[in-house]
Parts: C-alpha cells; sequence; structure tokens
C-alpha cells in the first residue's frame, strides 16, 4: 500500500517549474506564430520577400525547433520537475544543477534557432542543430538525467508511480537517439557531415525522428497525463494495472515503428514490413493508455460541464487516440503510398502536435497555475474561450490537410488513358492553394488561443503578487500596532 | 570451442529468438500484474500516490479507505 508522508507545498522547488513554465509558453507564442508565418508563405509565397532568412527553408526548423524543443521540451522539464517532487514527496535534488539545465535548454534553443535563420543546418529533420549546440544539449540532458533520477533515489515513497517510469524512459531514449543520430564529422565550427551514408543515413535518421514523437512527444507526455488527468479529475487514474502494460507495450514497441517513414525507398523490404507491423500493433498500447486516462472520469462525467481544465486533458486524449489510429493507417504499405510525401502527414502530425501535446500541456499548466503562483486563476471564461479557440483551429488544420494532402496524393498518382500524368505539378500546387489558405486561419486560431492563455497566465502571477504584497502590509501594521 | 555462438550471428537464428525472448517477457509481465489478487490489490493501490502529499477530498478518502481495507484483508 501507498505509504502516506505530507509534506508542506513551501519544501518542493517550484521555481524551476515555474521559471520552465513561462519560458514554455513563449517559446509556444514564438514558435506557433512562425508556423503560422510560414503557413502563409505557402498559401502566398512573396511574404519570404526575398529575404533568406525568412524563406521556408530556414523558418520551418525555427518553427518546429521552437515547438518541438522550445515549448515541449520546456514543459516537460516543467512537469517533469513538478511530478518527480510531489510523486516521490522530495525534494528537488541538486538545485544548481536543475538550474544549469534551464540557462542551458533555454540557450540551447535559442542560439539553435538563430543559427538557423543564419542558415548553418545539419539538414536532418527535428535535429537540424550543428554538431556544438549537439554536444552541449548531450551535456545539459546529462544534466536533466542526474537532477531526476536522484530525486527518485531520494523519494519518501516505496513505489515509484508510474508518471516517473514514463519520464524516466523518455530520458534515457532521447539521450541514446540523440547521440546516435548526430553521429558527425566536423569540417568547421558550423558544418558537419554525418557518419552513416544512404540508406543507413536515412534509416538512422528515421529511427531517431519517430522515436523522437514516440518518446519526446508520447512517452513523456503521458507521464503528464498519467499525473494531472487523475490529479484535475480528483479521483486516482482507471487502472494502474494497465497503466503497467501501457508502459512496458509503448515502449518496446516505439522503437521499432521508424522505418515506415521510409516506405518505397531503397530501405530493405523485410525492414519496411517489421515498422509496419509494429505501427499496427502499436494501436494496442496506445488506445490502452488512452482508454485509462479517459476512463478516470468514469461516473465524474458532470466534471467536463464545469471544468474547463478537464475539457483540455480529455480532449487531448480524444485527440491522442485519433492520431495513434491514423498513424498505424498511414503505416500501412498501400496506405503510404498514396499519403507519403503529400500533406497528409503535416496533417497527421498537428493533430498529434496540437490536439494531444499541447492541449495536455496547456491542461497541466492551467492545473499548476494556481498551484505555483498560491492564488486563484485569474479567469476561468479565458480558459473556456482558449479552449474553443483551439479546438477549431485543430480542426481547420487536420480538415484541410486532409483535403490537401488526400487531393494531392492522387492527382500525383492519376494516369490517363494513355499512361501519362494526368496533371502537372503546378496543378496540384494550384488545388492545394485554397486548403492552405484554411490552414493558415487554423494556425492562426490556434496562436489566438495561446495568446490568450498568456493573458490569463500574465494576471494570474500579477494577483499572486498583488495579494502577496497586501499580506505583507497587513502583516507589517500589525506588527507595527503590536 | 566458441563456436556455437557462431549461431546467433546468423538472422535466421537471432530474429526469432529475439521474438521469443521479446514476446515471453511480455507475456510474463502481463501474467504477474494481472494474476493474484494480493497482488492486484497492491498494485491498485499505488494509483493514489498523486494524492499522499495533500489532504484527500471526502470521495477520495472513502474510496482509499475501503481499498486500503481490502488490501489489509488479504494480507
Amino acid at each position: 500500500m501507498a505509504q502516506s508522508a505530507v509534506l508542506p507545498a513551501d519544501q518542493y522547488n517550484f521555481d524551476i517549474v515555474r521559471r520552465f513554465m513561462i519560458v514554455a509558453m513563449v517559446y509556444g507564442v514564438l514558435g506557433m506564430t512562425v508556423g503560422v508565418y510560414i503557413a502563409c508563405e505557402l498559401a502566398w509565397p512573396f511574404l519570404n520577400f526575398d529575404i533568406p532568412a525568412l524563406t521556408f527553408g530556414r523558418l520551418r526548423p525555427v518553427h518546429t525547433s521552437l515547438v518541438i524543443f522550445g515549448f515541449g521540451g520546456s514543459a516537460l522539464f516543467a512537469t517533469a520537475y513538478y511530478i518527480v517532487q510531489r510523486t516521490c514527496q522530495a525534494r528537488l535534488a541538486f538545485p544548481w544543477l536543475a538550474e544549469f539545465t534551464f540557462w542551458g535548454w533555454t540557450g540551447g534553443v535559442a542560439l539553435g534557432v538563430i543559427t538557423y535563420m543564419a542558415g548553418f543546418s545539419q539538414g536532418r529533420e527535428y535535429a537540424e542543430f550543428e554538431w556544438p549546440l549537439d554536444i552541449a544539449i548531450t551535456l545539459v540532458w546529462v544534466c536533466y538525467i542526474v537532477v531526476y533520477v536522484e530525486t527518485v533515489r531520494r523519494r519518501s515513497q516505496p513505489h515509484i508511480y508510474v508518471a516517473n517510469w514514463f519520464f524516466m524512459s523518455f530520458l534515457l531514449a532521447v539521450a541514446l537517439l540523440h547521440i546516435f543520430n548526430n553521429l558527425a564529422v566536423p569540417t568547421g565550427l558550423l558544418k558537419s557531415y554525418s557518419l552513416f551514408a544512404g540508406v543507413q543515413d536515412a534509416m538512422t535518421q528515421w529511427w531517431y525522428g519517430h522515436n523522437a514523437v514516440g518518446f519526446f512527444l508520447t512517452a513523456a507526455f503521458l507521464g503528464m497525463m498519467y499525473y494531472f488527468v487523475p490529479k484535475q479529475a480528483g479521483r486516482p487514474v482507471y487502472s494502474y494495472r494497465l497503466s503497467i502494460i501501457h508502459f512496458w507495450a509503448l515502449i518496446f514497441l516505439y522503437m521499432w515503428a521508424g522505418g515506415h517513414h521510409l516506405h518505397w525507398t531503397s530501405l530493405p523490404d523485410w525492414v519496411s514490413t517489421l515498422a509496419a507491423t509494429f505501427s499496427i500493433l502499436l494501436l494496442m498500447p496506445s488506445w490502452g493508455g488512452m482508454i485509462n486516462g479517459i476512463m478516470t472520469l468514469s461516473g465524474a462525467w458532470d466534471k467536463l460541464r464545469s471544468d474547463p481544465i478537464m475539457l483540455f486533458l480529455i480532449t487531448s486524449l480524444s485527440f491522442y487516440g485519433m492520431s495513434t489510429f491514423e498513424g498505424p493507417l498511414m503505416s500501412l504499405k498501400s496506405v503510404n503510398a498514396l499519403s507519403h510525401y503529400t500533406d497528409w502527414t503535416i496533417g497527421h502530425v498537428h493533430s498529434g502536435a496540437l490536439g494531444w501535446v499541447a492541449l495536455v500541456s496547456f491542461g497541466s499548466f492551467y492545473h499548476l497555475m494556481p498551484r505555483l503562483y498560491q492564488t486563484k486563476l485569474y479567469s476561468q471564461t479565458l480558459i473556456y474561450v482558449h479552449f474553443w479557440l483551439a479546438t477549431i483551429g485543430i480542426v481547420l488544420y487536420i480538415t484541410s490537410m486532409w483535403v490537401a494532402g488526400i487531393g494531392q496524393g492522387l492527382m500525383l498518382r492519376s494516369f490517363d488513358d494513355y499512361g501519362n500524368l494526368a496533371y502537372t505539378f503546378i496543378e496540384t500546387v494550384e488545388f492545394m492553394h485554397t486548403p492552405y489558405v484554411w490552414r493558415a486561419l487554423g494556425g492562426a486560431f490556434f496562436v489566438a488561443g495561446a495568446l490568450v492563455m498568456a493573458y490569463n497566465m500574465v494576471m494570474t502571477a500579477r494577483t499572486s503578487r498583488r495579494e502577496q504584497a497586501a499580506l505583507e502590509a497587513k502583516l507589517a501594521a500589525k506588527l507595527a500596532k503590536a | 570451442m566458441l563456436d556455437w555462438l557462431l549461431w546467433f550471428t546468423h538472422m535466421e537464428n537471432s530474429k526469432p529468438l529475439a521474438l521469443v525472448l521479446f514476446f515471453g517477457a511480455f507475456c510474463g509481465i502481463v501474467i504477474y500484474v494481472f494474476t493474484g489478487k494480493k497482488r492486484a490489490k497492491r498494485l491498485e493501490s499505488y494509483k493514489y500516490i498523486p494524492f499522499d502529499d495533500e489532504p484527500p477530498s471526502d470521495h477520495l478518502r472513502s474510496e482509499q479507505r475501503s481499498h486500503s481495507r481490502k488490501v489489509i484483508d488479504n494480507e
């Protein structure tokens, strides 16, 4: 049975959590805004103004790095440091090292973005940082592992709660992925060549790329889910035993699935088949986890009517279920022949990134805000406004990408009676213009929601400061009277 | 003398072996997790850990109490 050891909240290190949360919001708003800008560039290409730093090729990694590493990564640092303290009932180990991870991570992302705009990139998707930054990130990551594992080691609980298992697998897997995918031969301060060549290079890249999704954007955020959904619902997770099976099945299966990004290439056919098979198998742990999360609300569904934070968390799980159904479907070779190299893939990524990752992070942040600032949230209504802006934005985004991607795929595969291509390339580009405009609009909705949240957060912090000042003034007055 | 190790270097041997090992491990985990009344109760009791460092709500308190009673009854 779990041991009870009550510690006052001020015995935990919440300062580092608060700072990572603020940075996550700053990078999130910046990254999403860049995303909307490059979406507009695709619809209206004149927007690059012939300035190299503003072209799609340079801004695209700026967008992905800011949202994945800047927003998602900082959100994971914040929640991991919060969850590990609360579930282990131990103060964060090595505060100076945790401080180093904050500056190291925040600075690393900022430097990465600057170098991309200046044209320095490894050209590896989601791993564009050049080698000096890769080494710096490795150092920060090792420190993150040391802080986390040492805090777990100092726990007051005999059992390690399942959310921590997900975080620890993420820490270990990301370290492996980052190191092996970035093995390179430097030829200058900001130039290097991959250690691998040809299909091996592509396979390494997509082993990394898919597991970045699997461990960075899934396993770690599931850790977040296993803590914040029960806490916000005020009831324990539906089945702890299911969470154990969920963990082992997910971390085992994900590692094998990366090859499905390279169907119909020079990748050996057996690797392709293996990847597709494991992708289909992944549906089971993914849906098991989703059901476990959603069923936590079993018997308390009314909370969805009264609690907007719960809306964020449960909707994120629904999008998680939807994108983990779409992923295995797209990993089938026959479906992939249509979907690959089209915007369907972009739509799929965003249903996971916006629907799952961003919504679960927003829900968790809303849960954290009153606890970190020790005051009430500034506005519940604004949370509802944010929720609807975000949801409408996601729906607009993914439906427009389905139209663009499936249409594009069908057009590129069409032949006339004589075996010639039925459409020219430029006709497919013209066809995609309208969905691209809708996609940009969807993105704008989503950014507007994030701005509403940032405003709510700033106002909550200001209220907290005002309350604190009033309290101190009252105490001072009392002391003066005495 | 160590020639038998060469058997593992052939993909047609090592792949099914890996399959048997991993699948066996997974079946072992499933059996371990879903069998044994006492173990089931113990594992399920861990789901209250996130609530251990703050005063529980009335609903949670009664649920946790009935759960701990069941664990004690089974021990």
